[in-house]
């Protein structure tokens, strides 16, 4: 599904050039849930971002799907990232001031395809059903928790149907109960079939994944199978 | 279709930041009120001259003394007297131009006015028996004087409606005697309040035959004006080719020589009228339409302080799929619609305070039509949706050029 391909990335002027990512080679297959991590500033983020086509890389390739990234306009990139990507991220990123029911319903309105207005409802409703939030369709945004938070930020990556998942620090900002909530929402999509690229430096977040790449200084530095795979509802006994 | 999603975007962000918004549109607000309230109340102020001038009588042509360029105003009016013409060229305008049915020469003087001990200052006129049918006047007590009275040099007054009051209270006035400029007239008549026509009050004057006037109160020969009544359903500007004609020939002009005279009829003046209102008018409108120059730049003030604290946001709208071109049509939506609202509550404020306008000047006894043309509702929806384009232009194209992660990034 994604094929990378001695991915360099610099940033800054001619004169403050600085190196995020060099010569960083590795491929994820459909299915897959793959755990990145690595201290902070070691790229990771980057490194999600360009798989993620929110940025390019400077050298190097990436076939996504066989298909040659660098290729493409501006206007296809954003037409993958509504199809083919669902984003979450560490701070949640909800519209303020927003219900939950139109914070999920938003990427709709960018899918290239459109979804007939009763089937949009219905959609946006399971998807919040989905995540255990049906109680809180109308509530505002900012009168949510940080589980609630984030779970509605998984309803919104989901709504467009995406095959890929990528997840940076989703439980960064939360208490370890719901960042174990939302690790077996996760995890669960991932069963379900979606790929998931998940960033975390947290071990035991990390364990829930197949693979783990790790990242320092711009380069992969390992990126070993998991043999004890950990899931959500161990974690919860554990504790 | 996708974009209304867009419109609806941008609306529901002006919703969230009502105040805010209405703060921003306030600038379109008062522009478009301000244009909207010009034009009305030109229109409302050329109704009143319009008005005016009108009821002097639309089929009337008048005949002043003194050459002048269709332009500018006759020699008379600057306070020059001519002399040239007299009571012969009024009489013979009458006999030999047909569709003429009435005539008056007018001379005016001022002085007081006495009967008994009572004494007002009033203008008195002389004008000739037909006066009552050229100026549409009605009398309220007895009678005009005739012609006869003119040629015999009958001492005889018709007053206005005010003196008479101011005069005689509630005596009946006729038959007494009134002395103008010591010179004892006796009061035949009283016309009908009238009122002001042509910014002049027809009620405070004393009408006396013309001859009377000229001879015996101001010792002259020549008229000042004259001033006809055209037969229903006459071509105005032919029949004042033909008074001109006349006279020419009357005066002994040759061919190239200058008119001493100046023939002019309402239709004219109306026009020259309606002409310069509307110039001044459209210019007043000009000016206040520079007001939505700033108004627009206040909208983009903040539309560019908007896309700064939406940073965040954009990023995030980006990064589920919005395309540059997808970001540019919502803010220019907001800017749209913000400015379009604008528009919409300016119009609505300066309908209503024309409106009050309107009120106000009736009440005060002007004649005022209450006019919202269709130009001012067609300028306060161009102009704001012009105006949301222009400044709502760079905003949008920051919006659309952010990078997605610099912008999710941004703190």
């Amino acid at each position: 599904m994604i094929e990378l391909r001695h991915i360099d990335k610099e940033v800054g002027a001619e004169d403050a050039r600085m190196t995020i990512l060099k010569d960083i080679t590795f491929s994820v297959t459909e299915g897959e849930f793959i755990a990145v991590m690595g201290p902070s500033g070691s790229g990771k983020s980057t490194l999600m971002n360009i798989i993620g086509f929110l940025d390019v890389a400077t050298r190097g390739t990436y076939h996504f799907r066989n298909k040659d990234v660098s290729t493409l306009s501006e206007n296809q990139l954003a037409t993958y990232r509504s199809t083919e990507i669902g984003f979450v991220f560490q701070a949640f990123n909800l519209l303020p001031k927003t219900t939950v029911y139109e914070n999920v319903k938003m990427p709709l309105m960018y899918h290239p395809r459109r979804t007939p207005e009763k089937e949009q409802t219905a959609l946006v409703k399971r998807m919040i059903e989905s995540v255990g939030l049906t109680a809180r369709t109308n509530h505002l945004s900012n009168q949510l928790s940080g589980g609630e938070k984030q779970r509605v930020a998984i309803a919104r990556a989901l709504i467009n149907d995406p095959a890929l998942i990528l997840a940076d620090e989703p439980t960064g900002n939360l208490d370890s109960k719901s960042g174990v909530e939302i690790m077996k929402i996760i995890e669960r999509l991932n069963h379900e079939g979606k790929t998931v690229v998940l960033i975390t430096h947290e071990q035991t977040v990390a364990e829930h994944a197949n693979r783990i790449v790790h990242i320092r200084d711009g380069s992969i530095e390992s990126d070993t199978a998991v043999k004890n795979r950990r899931s959500a509802s161990e974690t919860e006994q554990i504790k | 279709m996708r974009y209304t999603l867009f419109v609806k975007a941008a609306l529901e962000a002006l919703l969230t930041n009502g105040m805010r918004s209405f703060l921003t549109m306030l600038g379109i607000v008062i522009g478009v009120a301000a244009i909207v309230i010009i034009i009305a109340v030109g229109d409302g102020a050329q109704s009143l001259i319009l008005n005016q001038i009108s009821s002097f009588g639309s089929d009337i042509i008048g005949v002043l003394p003194g050459s002048s360029d269709e332009e500018g105003p006759p020699a008379t009016a600057m306070g020059v007297t001519i002399t040239s013409f007299t009571n012969d060229d009024v009489s013979a305008i009458r006999r030999q131009v047909h569709a003429i049915t009435a005539i008056t020469g007018y001379v005016n003087g001022a002085g007081s006015i006495t009967w008994g001990n009572q004494s007002v200052d009033a203008q008195f006129s002389g004008v000739s028996a037909e006066y009552p049918t050229v100026e549409s006047a009605e009398l309220a007590l007895g009678n005009f004087f005739s012609s006869n009275d003119d040629e015999t040099l009958s001492s005889v007054a018709v007053l206005g409606w005010q003196v008479y009051k101011d005069l005689f209270g509630d005596t009946n006035p006729l038959g007494q005697n009134i002395k103008i400029k010591r010179h004892t007239f006796r009061v035949i008549g009283v016309i009908a309040e009238r009122g002001t026509v042509a910014f002049q009050n027809q009620d405070d004057q004393i009408l006396v035959p013309l001859r009377t006037a000229q001879k015996r109160l101001l010792g002259i020969d020549h008229v000042s004006v004259a001033r006809m009544k055209a037969a229903p359903g006459s071509d105005l500007t032919l029949l004042s080719e033909e008074v001109r004609e006349l006279l020419r020939e009357r005066h002994d002009i040759g061919p190239g020589e200058e008119d001493d005279f100046t023939v002019r009829n309402i239709a004219q003046a109306l026009d020259i009228l309606s002409t310069v209102t509307d110039v001044l008018k459209y210019f007043l409108a000009a000016i206040s339409a520079l007001s939505l120059l700033v108004g627009g730049i206040g909208i983009m003030n903040i539309m560019l302080v908007t896309v700064l604290e939406r940073t965040k946001e954009l990023g995030l709208r980006k990064a589920v799929g919005a395309r540059p071109l997808d970001m540019r049509i919502q803010f220019l939506a907001e800017t749209v619609i913000i400015s379009m609202l604008g528009g919409l509550v300016g119009l609505l404020v300066g309908i209503l305070i024309s409106y009050l306008i309107a009120v106000i000047a009736r009440s005060l006894g002007y004649y005022w039509e209450f006019i919202i043309g269709l130009s001012s509702i067609g300028l306060s929806i161009v102009f704001p949706l012009i105006v949301g384009l222009v400044f709502g232009f760079y905003p949008a194209h920051k919006a659309a050029r952010l990078r997605p992660i610099d912008a999710l990034h941004y703190e």
